[in-house]
């Protein structure tokens, strides 16, 4: 089937400001919308540029907007998408070329959130793994398939409003280690959120929710997070 | 000119052994860690199964048994004293990941849970031991974040985005590299005592692979070029269940939970080919055995795929057949719940890009090109080894799938991937520190950086008759078709002079780029270009093994060969030609015996 693609452009060695550039071109219904950009950048103009690597959802390098909603361009297909597809970068990070956003205030997000396992405790006796409970493991397990592509956070409201919000992306990375029993440093996580730019800027609006290729449910997460600094309790 | 770093140590690439190599040099030396790519995008996190180690977490396991399916799985090709270096320091490794905060799943007792793979066996009984220690069906994915999560809690410096072009050396010895900044554009050389390499595969010289753009064999195309040896390239594996036509894996953890393979007949088929562990064969016996079906008209409708099947009435039809139990001796069973907690990911990839549901369909599968078995010589130290008498370079070091110790030889058991990059990155780091504090700094030649610059100056300055995605496309295929799953004389004949005609073509490549930041189109190119220079040595060096073994099948030498290959196949790259050496394989206590599945 003939498509047609419209795709934001922008070259910061040349332009004042983006522009749009429509393309048709043959696809299969069953095409990734990542593999018509690469025949595009293939066969029609070089100079298009995006990232990608893995190619089927577990990387986090082609986060875009497509047709207006946050998606993996390599998990995104045609035949989802219909005849008419419209490409442009995630919306609250500065754009550096054509599909490719500044990803560094993004990550920088992330580090505030101490994201990393803490437990002073020297490790068991015997050298093996600290114990923990099939249910302790599940409390925390939906918030371990986050792949920090950023589509919540840029599909996020408060985000686009406040760029110093540290967004859905971080308050999920912290919630992966706040939740998990092993972990000794809940309450400083706790607190870097009940700062300003912390988790007091949700507001609800369940975008990050829709946006997650990974089937998060973001705004729970949150959720579970804003209780735990109400009630000082984790379960 | 270029702007200059320096570090003690610099770590090339950014996925499972480069983050380990970074974490464990970093605490000797000054460290830094470059990658093309943001860390966590690398493709360790694609890995999905499991990490092996002989934990014992649900029944008898030891690291001998560990050790010896891994010599059998590599048709004997590993060295033996390197896969049990590596199987010894299983557990400590797993345990680690598990200290780091590493989220694995639990077994009621709250211990790492495990689950059987391919080849992995009790070796009393022959049967599939639970050896593989995961999370859910995204192990890989976990040891990718806990490793970087590491990394940045001990302040281990990153290039992220930084695309490494050119390997320095001087009086023999390392000195730095040459790397270019995707955001500015600009070049920026990092003059280093010592360098490790962690670049990944190669999978995508071929057209239907499990493998991330990424994978175009960058650490091994430079370092070929500086005559440095890769070994034992004919050896690609192909996993046997990637989804039919994009390539994407499906974790051999499928058939761990009880999974079958059905032919276009309707019948489980693997028992014929392996008796005792039938669909938990290893991955070059199971893909045979597809391909095999396929060739005698078995396939689904006639094409090229069978059909992979975890639909719970069938596993556990199948289960009560081969009298699987549980631990406690009760028959093996599985609800449609039970499939969806375990393999998430999987189901996810079905129902997106195939709109076929596992629970209630059965999955269209085909082989896959998957890993690279072979790579740049290392020891089990990680320093790069460039000859049959263990001659080093000083101060350069390789680790992870770029690399060749070798422990998978001429087949990887799965689950021993995840294991090597782990084991292996931690030496290579430990081992380049340690190297750095006794080393001085080798001086950097000026214009280090001028080899890339006229790389570049050339793709640029093409005559554009020639577009690099035909080139790429007609590679992959042919590659594919002729360098696959099966071989033989006259077709792989034909491949490489369609490489080396593609190689010619490549120099009328024009980049029409002319920007600086992120000039994608750019290093694309470059990429191609190292993946003609790679697929040339995989197919030169497949050509050459004139028996079959492991993941390299021949059908005009469709045995194993030990008396005259029995060895290490070394190809180096001296004025633009390849030359062939060998290399003795080390064998310990197994002596090379048929393999029985």
């Amino acid at each position: 089937m003939e498509i047609t693609v419209k795709i934001f452009r922008y070259n910061p060695e040349k332009d004042q400001r983006g522009n749009y550039v429509t393309y048709k071109v043959e696809a299969h219904e069953n095409d990734r919308v990542l593999d018509v950009l690469e025949y595009i950048k293939g066969k029609v103009d070089g100079t298009l540029s995006f990232r990608r690597s893995c190619a089927h959802g577990v990387c986090g390098s082609d986060a875009m907007r497509i047709n207006g909603r946050n998606m993996l361009a390599c998990k995104t297909l045609v035949r989802d998408t219909g005849a008419n597809i419209t490409v442009e970068p995630i919306l609250g990070l500065p754009i550096k070329k054509d599909l490719i956003s500044d990803m560094e205030p993004f990550f920088d997000n992330y580090k505030k959130m101490l994201p990393y396992f803490i437990n002073e405790d020297p490790i068991p006796e015997n050298g093996r793994e600290r114990l923990q409970s099939q249910e302790e493991r599940a409390r925390f397990d939906e918030t371990t398939k986050c792949i920090l592509c950023a589509c919540c956070t840029t599909s996020c409201p408060s985000y686009w409003a406040n760029g110093e919000y540290y967004g859905p992306a971080a308050i999920v990375s912290a919630h992966r280690f706040i939740f998990d029993s092993r972990d000794q440093a809940a309450d400083e996580r706790l607190q870097i959120l009940a700062e300003t730019d912390g988790i007091a800027r949700c507001h609800t609006a369940y975008n990050c929710t829709e946006a997650c290729p990974r089937e998060i449910k973001v705004t729970k997460a949150i959720g579970e997070v804003k209780m735990a600094m109400i009630t000082g309790k984790l379960d | 000119m270029a702007k200059v770093h320096q570090f003690e140590v610099i770590v090339v690439g950014a996925g499972g052994a480069g983050l380990m190599a970074g974490l464990y040099a970093s605490r000797g030396a000054k460290t830094a860690i470059i990658s093309k790519l943001y860390p966590t995008r690398s493709h360790t996190g694609a890995a999905q199964g499991g990490i092996s180690a002989a934990l014992g977490n649900y029944e008898e396991d030891k690291p001998e048994w560990h050790t010896y399916d891994t010599v059998k799985g590599s048709d004997y090709l590993g060295d033996q004293d390197a896969i049990e270096f590596m199987t010894s320091e299983a557990i400590d490794a797993v345990l680690e990941l598990e200290h780091m905060g590493l989220p694995f799943d639990r077994t009621p007792e709250g211990k790492i849970s495990q689950r059987p793979f391919g080849g992995h066996t009790n070796n009393e009984t022959g049967k599939p031991v639970r050896r593989a220690a995961h999370a859910a069906d995204r192990t890989g994915h976990m040891i990718l974040q806990t490793l970087y999560q590491q990394c940045l809690k001990n302040e281990v410096n990153f290039f992220d985005e930084f695309q490494v072009l050119d390997f320095i050396m001087v009086n023999g010895k390392a000195a730095g590299v040459v790397a270019v900044e995707l955001a500015t554009g600009e070049l920026h050389t990092f003059h280093a005592k010592a360098i490790i390499f962690a670049t990944g595969g190669h999978g995508r010289i071929f057209e239907v692979t499990s493998n991330a753009y990424a994978y175009t064999g960058d650490g091994a195309a430079i370092l070929l070029r500086h005559g440095v040896p890769l070994q034992d390239m004919e050896f690609f594996q192909f996993h046997p269940t990637g989804i039919y036509k994009l390539g994407i894996l499906i974790t051999e953890g499928v058939r761990g939970e009880g999974g079958i393979l059905i032919n276009g007949k309707g019948e489980r088929f693997m028992p014929k080919y392996a008796p005792t562990v039938k669909d938990l064969a290893s991955r070059d016996v199971v893909s045979r055995a597809i391909y095999t079906e396929i060739k005698a008209g078995n396939g689904v409708d006639g094409k090229n795929y069978v059909y992979l099947d975890v639909r719970p009435e069938s596993v556990n039809k199948f289960a009560a057949l081969d009298g699987r139990t549980n631990l406690d001796g009760s028959p093996y069973n599985i609800t449609g719940e039970q499939v969806l907690a375990k393999l998430p990911d999987i189901i996810d990839f079905c129902r997106v890009y195939l709109g076929v549901d596992p629970i209630t369909q059965m999955m269209p599968i085909q082989p896959t090109a998957h890993y690279t078995m072979g790579g740049i010589p290392t020891n089990k130290y990680g320093e790069v080894v460039v000859d049959d008498k263990g001659t080093t370079v000083p101060g350069l070091y390789a680790a992870g799938e770029c690399a060749c110790v070798s422990v998978h030889g001429a087949n990887r058991l799965g689950t021993n991937s995840l294991l090597d990059i782990v084991v292996f990155g931690k030496h290579a780091g430990l081992r380049a520190a340690e190297y750095a504090k006794q080393a001085e700094f080798e001086k950097m030649p000026e214009n280090a950086e001028s080899a890339s610059m006229s790389n570049f100056e050339a793709l640029r300055n093409g005559s554009g008759r020639e577009n690099s995605f035909d080139i790429s496309t007609e590679l992959k295929q042919v590659m594919f078709e002729d360098v696959g799953i099966y071989r033989n004389e006259k077709d792989m004949a034909a491949a490489l002079e369609k490489v080396r005609e593609l190689q010619k073509r490549f120099k009328d490549v024009k980049v029409t780029d002319t920007g600086k930041v992120f000039n994608t189109e750019l290093l694309n190119a470059w990429e191609l270009g190292n993946l003609l220079e790679v697929a040339e040595v995989v197919a030169v060096s497949a050509l050459n093994r004139k028996e079959s073994r492991g993941g390299h099948s021949r059908e005009d030498y469709p045995e194993r060969d030990d008396k005259e290959w029995l060895k290490h196949t070394l190809v180096t790259k001296q004025n633009g030609e390849l030359k062939i050496h060998y290399k003795p394989v080390v064998i310990t206590k197994y002596q090379p015996k048929a393999r029985v599945y």
